[in-house]
């Protein structure tokens, strides 16, 4: 897919927790075909000490307004400024990166959809697009606490969501491979984005059942191109670039220790 | 409209603007944000006798105004190269050149043999100063004797425009510089990463999985800059100056302290059509100071 770099503006940035921000841009230009799971990354102005674009997954792509939306877990300098960008700011983005989901062959296929943190951005476009083919998919999100599970409003407009919170806050108490969903309803393939103890659980869950499992990777990456090879991860065709081959990666693909 | 062109030995180039080693892939990664045909040139990924698949995840690491990498030389070897990439950049209108690397003297001259039969490759940049490589890279690049002796068998391997692709962890830059002129180097570029880490204090853990890696970008800039004006005084061989240039003014403060042609490398992560930028911003510069050719700034230094 021909990549872009564009200068887009900043129509909304909205707190959602504590520790996350909603960034929504929109292009003057439509903005071009991107898939769910694929990722863009910005550049982050007058940070004196962030030197890097920062990769961050698409959230939403919201046709109608013309924005591109990203959900961004404040963790250091870069994405702390990016929570602070005023609305008509103009971001610099690179996109769309990276490949996506593998979209479903036949209507039927029964997805299930599992999110944590920050993970959980890329399943709402997911869903979205899902929905456009006329399958309603799983969510399964979990967060430590209820007020981390983010956009839930969003998430029902497209499938059946259910979530786990560690301190049973909402949902079910515990993490998402604890939940009551997996023993009770069948699904052709798992979809998981999330911290690595999560994907890794996840996975071992999927390849226990026999169910197909897609995991997306977060590594250190520079230019989000295949062109430092700094964010390579270990599969059985050695080391790829996560931002090319990647994010997604079948798990059978991948020398985790699942 | 200046006149951009300049020489680099037999290799006559467009304009002074060629892309670093490691940082500009195969080209083809950044054909969707500018038109390569408007670059003097482009240096490929390095590349060696044998596949290699590099060092370890973590790899990088973000410094203040740079970054750390400990890649490794990752690539499939000369090999797959000549036979599944030179095919789709053999007719681009402008000059490929490949980075040539290796952990023994045999392995260069074999790796450089091999891309000598290309004909439509006019030269190789000798990288004899990755940081990143436990066996050959910068052990030869450190000491003169050594990276004569290399330079010397490449030399009578590789018979067309051999550049040396110079380390700046060295005592004194300018005595390698003068060895491998010495020996046949047709041009030095000048500087490749220098050492340095990376700590996680919380986790009291090393960023890098090989704990160093190569220090580049803007933070370099300073000591790359003074490296290629000493250089240049040093040696009669043109000089391709790089190291944190991440425009077109930091692209010509490099000629101006003696370069014939500069690299950009990391800049392109940040921006990656900066380098059509800087060969537009070089044109601007000269028109502006009424230069006719950017050969009219090449040392012009005033000190």
């Amino acid at each position: 897919m021909k990549k872009y770099l564009l200068d887009l503006k900043v129509v909304a940035n909205e707190r959602l927790a504590s520790n996350f921000v909603l960034l929504k841009l929109q292009g003057d230009q439509p903005l071009p075909d991107m898939l769910p799971g694929q990722f863009a990354e910005l550049r982050v102005d007058d940070a004196p000490h962030t030197f890097l674009r920062r990769p961050i997954s698409i959230n939403f792509v919201d046709r109608q307004q013309n924005s591109v939306w990203f959900l961004i877990q404040l963790v250091g300098e870069g994405t702390k400024r990016l929570a602070t960008l005023e609305l008509g700011s103009v971001v610099n983005v690179l996109l769309p990166l990276g490949n996506g989901f593998a979209m479903p062959q036949c209507a039927d296929e029964q997805l299930l959809l599992v999110g944590g943190g920050a993970g959980t951005a890329p399943m709402l476009y997911f869903g979205e697009q899902l929905q456009q083919q006329g399958i309603r998919p799983s969510f399964l999100l979990g967060a430590r606490t209820a007020s981390m599970l983010l956009q839930l409003d969003e998430f029902n407009k497209y499938g059946d969501v259910y979530t786990t919170t560690e301190d049973g806050s909402h949902g079910e108490k515990g993490f998402v491979t604890q939940h009551s969903i997996l023993s009770d309803k069948h699904f052709d393939r798992i979809c998981c984005c999330g911290p690595k103890p999560m994907m890794l659980s996840v996975a071992r869950y999927a390849k226990a059942k026999g169910i197909t499992c897609e995991v997306s990777l977060e590594n250190k990456m520079a230019c989000g191109l295949g062109a430092c090879l700094c964010c390579v991860e270990n599969t059985t065709a050695g080391h790829v670039c996560v931002c090319t081959e990647g994010p997604v990666f079948n798990i059978n693909d991948l020398l985790w220790q699942i | 409209m200046a006149d951009l062109r300049v020489n680099i030995g037999a290799l006559a180039l467009k304009n002074p603007v060629l892309t670093a080693s490691g940082t500009f892939g195969y080209g083809e990664e950044f054909a969707d944000f500018i038109d390569l045909t408007r670059l003097g040139g482009f240096i490929v990924k390095g590349t060696t006798l044998h596949p290699r698949e590099g060092n370890p995840y973590p790899r990088m690491a973000e410094t203040p105004m740079g970054m750390l990498n400990a890649v490794g030389l990752q690539n499939k070897g000369v090999h797959y190269f000549v036979e599944h990439i030179y095919p789709r950049l053999k007719d681009i209108n402008t000059h490929v050149i490949v980075n040539v690397s290796g952990s023994s003297i045999e392995d260069y001259s074999e790796t450089a043999a091999i891309v000598n039969d290309l004909d439509n490759i006019p030269a190789i940049e000798l990288n004899i100063s990755c940081p990143n490589v436990k066996k050959g890279g910068m052990t030869f690049g450190v000491q003169p004797n050594a990276a004569a002796e290399v330079v010397s068998a490449v030399r009578k391997a590789y018979h067309k425009t051999l550049i040396v692709k110079l380390t700046p962890n060295v005592t004194d830059i300018t005595e390698i510089a003068k060895a491998v002129e010495g020996a046949g180097a047709d041009s030095v570029s000048l500087i490749n990463t220098m050492l340095g880490m990376a700590i996680d204090a919380e986790r009291r853990k090393p960023l890098l999985s090989t704990v160093t890696g190569g220090l580049s970008g803007p933070c370099v800039k300073p000591v790359a800059l003074r490296m290629v004006w000493q250089v240049a005084k040093a040696v009669k061989v043109p000089v391709v100056g790089l190291g944190g240039i991440m425009n077109a003014t930091d692209a010509i403060e490099f000629m101006l302290a003696g370069a014939t042609a500069v690299e950009i490398g990391t800049a392109n992560f940040i921006d990656p059509s900066i380098t059509v930028k800087v060969v537009d911003g070089i044109n601007d510069y000269l028109d502006r100071h009424g230069f006719k050719s950017v050969r009219d700034i090449i040392g012009a230094l005033e000190v």
